[in-house]
């Protein structure tokens, strides 16, 4: 929100520098996003008295003498065309800094230092300056707007910094407001705080007007929609004179950015900067059947707003209505239809609370975001409701634009807006913070605020203001008194009180890491891709229509369709950061992620779905290859003590015959394989890609290997190699099944080589084993191993049909 | 006679002289000298019996001197021409060290899962459980149980992805807050991982998906001090020992008193630079003392317990300790940027 310095000056004696207000905002809980100067660019510019004035020939410039007092007199050429001998405006010495215009002397180009110079050969020392250059509007110094000179009051001081009188000696604050203080989105709200935090007096703005003898006749206020708009307040301003506000007001509301309208419209706005509540003007020659009804839109109702967009309304929207039909979008804006013109002679003036959910759908709802609309979101409380009715009020008066009729209604629900008595444990107030405060800072800091308090014991009794509708509990005052006494106070400790608890990790949560570092020190990179992917996704990995994976969740409301669907398979974001890699030059890596996939009991979703950990890897380059892909995942294996088997599978997104399911204790738990053709193609991918999914959640829940020893033989162990001659069908893993089946001593099997060519019948094939036995209790007899191979050999014909190489 | 030890003698030396730098050389002259039978040395030997047996004594000492001074020399020789030999095989196996290493890549965990695995050691060592976050939550959870209403302004604060009227994607990992609670009764102490979260919101400086790790301590007579304490002794090990850290006000539905807790800036010490945009302090955390509220959603006495509680965004404390200027460098999986994080 924005704030000017000196309007904040109205309500409070500021004697500290902008830059030590906003570290006494800062402290008590207002962050100044941004604090500017408002005249940072505007240096060395007085005012100058131009004393003679003479046309240069044959140009459109003039050869002036300016008095600028006691920084002395300069001969200045200058080409506008107001500028004549005997009138004040300000003048940029010689080293001035002011904004630099583009050829139409509107549009601003940046800054410039002001040096001495030579027109049509007239020394010129100075610059005669516009509005524009100055960086001052109409609203800000009437006749800035002029494009020419800015033609500076008779009585202006000569040589005098213009900067004060064009009020460009203020300063901005943006503040950021936190959520619970809706009180604070206003000046006055600011004030409080900084008047609470600088220890001095609050000074209201003045509430006072008189009422007259006038009265709408026969008017009346009904609100059929008390749950939305607790309370309504309208008041009949008649005798109206539609003009200009004066230069005050119109300075303040282009200080933050709102534009001068005319003065009624002004009013509302300036009362909501000024007080935080939004209001509105009707002009009563448009409302029809002397009555305003607050009421639900009818379904269909349209409703054309004073930026003149039609908008359909239903039953969710609050509308305010005459006696025959909206006249304005509640809360959020006024309807075109009545609102006020330059002939408006008679206005009602509008101060209401409405329910700030509602205000918010309706905003969300139609897309439209007003400051009145942003106010009632965030909350706007009934105390100021009535206030700032009185506030409106009042500056009718000041501004004499009007009479104040006595036609005031409100219709409320009830609500008291005097301040709510609290009680607290001042011990209890400590213990939150786990300082002792003094009681008589508590009881100051407070009062500050506005609470009025008393202490009696240990018991504090607040006098709560009906704007601060958070305060709740005695963590509230904790939170009131500290912010004010200041945070530095609060002492570090570490919980001397607290029992002692044991930490750690849990099983899942090792084993997790663990595997995580395993992969690490196997070369690869880990990596977090979104949790959301593309329907195109599921395109990329050729699923069908029935695959499990299209039974994604999707996201209501996603930013775009790319991350609309709530992943049910990692792979998909595997292959795109592969490709992005190799699109950046990045042709071989190693990378895994471990993440959930999302698998709903049903849509839509009604409980929740089965958030599965899952492991992708996904290794690319020509180093690598199915079986390099294979070594991780038997990493994986070993890392997790599980055993891994693996048969051949066929997978839309892989290579129909470099393709394996991976099953562990019977249950198959995922697939590695090489990415299809049509899939490295679609992604532009140079080298080959090989991707490995696992559901983890599966693998965790699996009985681990126990860590234990098994005593070293106490007999030496013996090995054999055997070359055998197969059929090409025949897979590794059924001839080391069978070898294990038909030997209990088998340590290890090992296979070292596959041959097919030359002496080897063309429909076969070779593969060389080294089996290592192991000896049990007793040493191997010299004729032992020979006759287990006998059995493994014997075995391998009968099943197989495999025969050892000759 | 003697002359005869004399030339042997004399013989060695030329022999030694004459000698290749081959080591086999040597073993081969030193046999025509010392070898037990055929040796030069040892034929004099057999000369011994031709020797008048009074000059027997002294004849049989200078043959043995001869015979020592002749190991010895040779020994001497051998132990030369091996250290010779070493030097060029030395020589012979010269590499130019500045040559490319030979990769044996280990690659690293994500900046992130770094981060977040250096804050769980340390509250892990303060006593903190890790409890585990959801990525799908339901608004019970997310908003209701934390003391944010359907009609609370801070729904705002958040832009929430729905996925049906009830279910959405977490907005913040205060939702694990709620679910310890429920599943513990105190002492709790626990930060809670992975902490993915989600707002729909995607320009230069948000993801739509970031991580937070939310810490939650309810037990008797938890205070703001222990607050401040237990995160200071964080920012010190996370950041160095000379960080210091400040509180100030701030708010969040779920704690009260809400605090932002601000560090030292660990780039300029506190002296104000780009990266604390001049301030000197550069913005952690959010953290407060448990809304009694959220404490009695979850049936946990106010009266006698308080608790505290914070969240800090992993993403930005990895961007801020290891530079990374683009939060989108993150999710991108840039293996250029991944090679780089090597904090594990």
């Amino acid at each position: 929100m924005l704030v000017p310095l000196s309007w904040l000056k109205d309500y409070v004696d500021i004697d500290i520098t902008p830059q030590e207000l906003e570290k006494k905002l800062f402290s008590c809980g207002f962050e100044v996003e941004e604090l500017t100067e408002v005249g940072k660019e505007i240096s060395k510019v007085v005012v100058g008295s131009v004393e003679e004035c003479e046309p240069i020939p044959e140009t459109h410039l003039h050869v002036c003498r300016v008095n600028a007092g006691s920084h002395g007199v300069f001969q200045i050429c200058c080409g506008a065309d107001n500028v004549r001998a005997g009138g004040k405006f300000p003048v940029a010495l010689v080293g001035a800094t002011v904004y630099m215009t583009a050829k139409d002397h509107k549009t601003v180009e940046g800054t410039m230092t002001i040096k001495k110079g030579k027109l049509r050969g007239y020394e010129s020392e100075g610059m005669l300056c516009s509005g524009v250059e100055l960086g001052v509007s109409e609203s800000m110094f009437p006749g800035a707007g002029y494009n020419g000179l800015l033609e500076l009051p008779e009585d202006a001081e000569t040589g005098a910094d213009v900067k004060p009188m064009l009020g460009l000696d203020d300063w901005i604050f943006d503040i950021s407001i936190t959520a619970n203080r809706p009180d604070c989105q206003s000046i006055l709200g600011i004030a409080r705080e900084v008047a609470a935090v600088l220890d001095k007096e609050l000074k209201q703005p003045s509430l006072e007007y008189t009422e007259t003898e006038a009265e709408k006749e026969g008017f009346s206020v009904t609100v059929d929609a008390p749950d939305l708009c607790p309370r309504y307040i309208g008041h009949f301003v008649y005798d109206v004179k539609i003009g200009e506000s004066p230069l005050w007001m119109k300075r303040r509301l282009a200080l933050v950015g709102q534009d001068a309208i005319s003065n009624i419209v002004d009013i509302t706005n300036y009362v909501l900067l000024e007080m935080g509540q939004p209001m509105h003007a009707f002009d009563c020659d448009y409302l029809e059947g002397n009555a305003i009804n607050v009421r639900r839109a009818g379904e269909e109702e349209k409703l054309v707003t004073l930026d003149a967009q039609e908008y359909t309304l239903n039953s969710s929207h609050l509308v305010i209505c005459d006696g025959v039909k909206p006249v304005a979008l509640a809360g959020v804006m006024g309807g075109l239809n009545s609102e006020i013109r330059d002939t408006t002679t008679e206005v009602l003036f509008e101060s209401a609370k409405f329910m700030r959910d509602n205000i918010r759908r309706t905003s969300r709802a139609l897309g439209k975001r007003t400051d009145a609309s942003a106010r009632y979101e965030k909350g706007v409380d009934e105390y100021t409701t009535v206030h700032a009715m009185e506030r409106a009020l009042h500056l009718v008066e000041e501004l004499g634009c009007g009479k104040v009729s006595r036609t005031h209604v409100d219709v409320n629900t009830g609500n008291s807006i005097e301040p709510r008595e609290m009680k607290a444990s001042v011990r209890k107030v400590n213990d939150v913070l786990g300082i002792d405060v003094p009681q008589n800072e508590i009881l100051r800091i407070m009062k500050n605020l506005d609470f009025n308090p008393s202490v009696a014991g240990d018991e504090l009794t607040l006098q709560v203001p009906a704007y601060r509708e958070d305060m709740d509990s005695y963590p509230d005052v904790a939170e009131e008194v500290i912010r004010m006494y200041g945070y530095d106070h609060v002492v570090p400790a570490f919980m001397p009180d607290a029992k002692v608890t044991m930490g750690g990790l849990d099983l899942k949560q090792k084993r997790e890491l663990k595997l995580k570092r395993a992969l690490c020190s196997a070369g690869a990179y880990e990596c977090i891709h979104y949790s959301f992917f593309s329907p195109s996704d599921l395109d990329l990995l050729r699923l069908p229509q029935e695959a499990p994976e299209r039974n994604a969740i999707p996201i209501l409301n996603p930013i775009n369709e790319e991350l609309s669907l709530m992943r049910t398979t990692l792979a998909a974001s595997m292959l795109n950061a592969i490709a992005r890699n190799q699109k950046k030059g990045n042709l071989e890596g190693r990378l895994f992620e471990m993440g959930n996939v999302f698998v709903p009991e049903e849509l839509p979703l009604n409980s929740y779905p089965d958030e599965r950990d899952t492991l992708c890897i996904g290794i690319f380059g020509e180093k690598e290859s199915f079986f390099t892909l294979k070594g991780l995942a038997e990493k994986t294996a070993e890392t997790l003590f599980l055993d891994f088997s693996y048969e051949p599978v066929k997978k839309p997104f892989l290579h129909p015959y470099q393709a394996a399911a991976v099953f562990c204790q019977g249950k198959e738990v995922g697939y590695l394989g090489k990415a299809a053709y049509e899939v490295c193609e679609k992604l532009d991918l140079r080298t080959g890609a090989y991707i490995l999914e696992m559901d983890l959640k599966a693998l965790y829940a699996m009985r681990e290997r126990a860590a234990s020893f098994t005593p070293l033989p106490k007999f030496p162990e013996e090995s054999r190699d055997l070359a055998l001659v197969m059929d090409r069908k025949v897979t590794c893993g059924q001839v080391e099944d069978i070898m294990k089946k038909s030997c209990s001593h088998i340590r290890s099997i090992k296979l070292f080589d596959v041959y097919e060519g030359e002496q080897i019948p063309e429909d076969k094939r070779s593969m060389a084993f080294t089996i290592d036995f192991v000896p049990g209790e007793e040493a191997f007899e010299p004729d032992t191993v020979d006759r287990f191979v006998k059995k493994i050999l014997k075995n391998l014909k009968n099943q197989l049909d495999i025969d050892l190489r000759s | 006679m003697n002359d005869r030890l004399a030339g042997i003698k004399q013989e060695i030396l030329n022999g030694i002289d004459q000698l290749a730098a081959s080591r086999a050389a040597a073993f081969e002259l030193r046999k025509q000298f010392l070898d037990s039978k055929t040796g030069k040395i040892g034929q004099l030997m057999k000369e011994m019996k031709n020797i008048a047996p009074e000059e027997r004594a002294a004849f049989g000492k200078n043959i043995n001197e001869l015979k020592d001074w002749a190991q010895q020399k040779f020994s001497e020789l051998d132990e030369k021409l091996k250290a010779r030999e070493l030097e060029r095989r030395y020589e012979s196996e010269k590499i130019d060290v500045t040559m490319p290493a030979r990769e044996t890549e280990t690659g690293n965990l994500h900046p992130v899962t770094q981060i977040r695995n250096q804050l769980m050691d340390i509250f892990v060592g303060m006593g903190f459980e890790v409890a585990e976050t959801r990525e799908i939550e339901n608004d019970y959870y997310n908003f209701e149980a934390l003391n944010i209403p359907k009609d609370h302004p801070a729904r705002d604060m958040q832009d929430t992805f729905y996925l049906s009227p009830e279910y959405l994607l977490a907005t913040q990992t205060s939702g694990a807050q709620i679910h310890t609670m429920e599943k513990k009764k105190p002492p709790i102490k626990i930060v809670a991982a992975p902490g993915k979260v989600f707002r729909s919101d995607d320009d230069a400086t948000h993801s739509p998906m970031f991580h937070q790790m939310e810490g939650l301590v309810v037990d008797e007579r938890i205070t703001m001090c222990d607050l401040k304490g237990m995160l200071e002794l964080f920012a010190k090990k996370i950041f160095g020992e000379d960080t210091t850290t400040r509180l100030r006000p701030s708010y969040f539905p779920f704690t009260e008193p809400s605090v932002e807790v601000d560090v030292s800036c660990f780039s300029c010490g506190g002296k104000g630079c780009r990266l604390c945009k001049g301030t000197g302090w550069i913005e952690l955390l959010g953290a407060g003392i448990v809304n009694r509220r959220v404490l009695e959603n979850c049936g946990i006495d106010s009266e006698k317990y308080s608790g505290l509680a914070f969240g800090i965004g992993l993403d930005r404390a990895a961007m801020l300790k290891y530079g990374i200027n683009n939060v989108k460098l993150l999710f991108e999986s840039d293996l250029r940027v991944l090679r780089q994080i090597n904090d594990n």
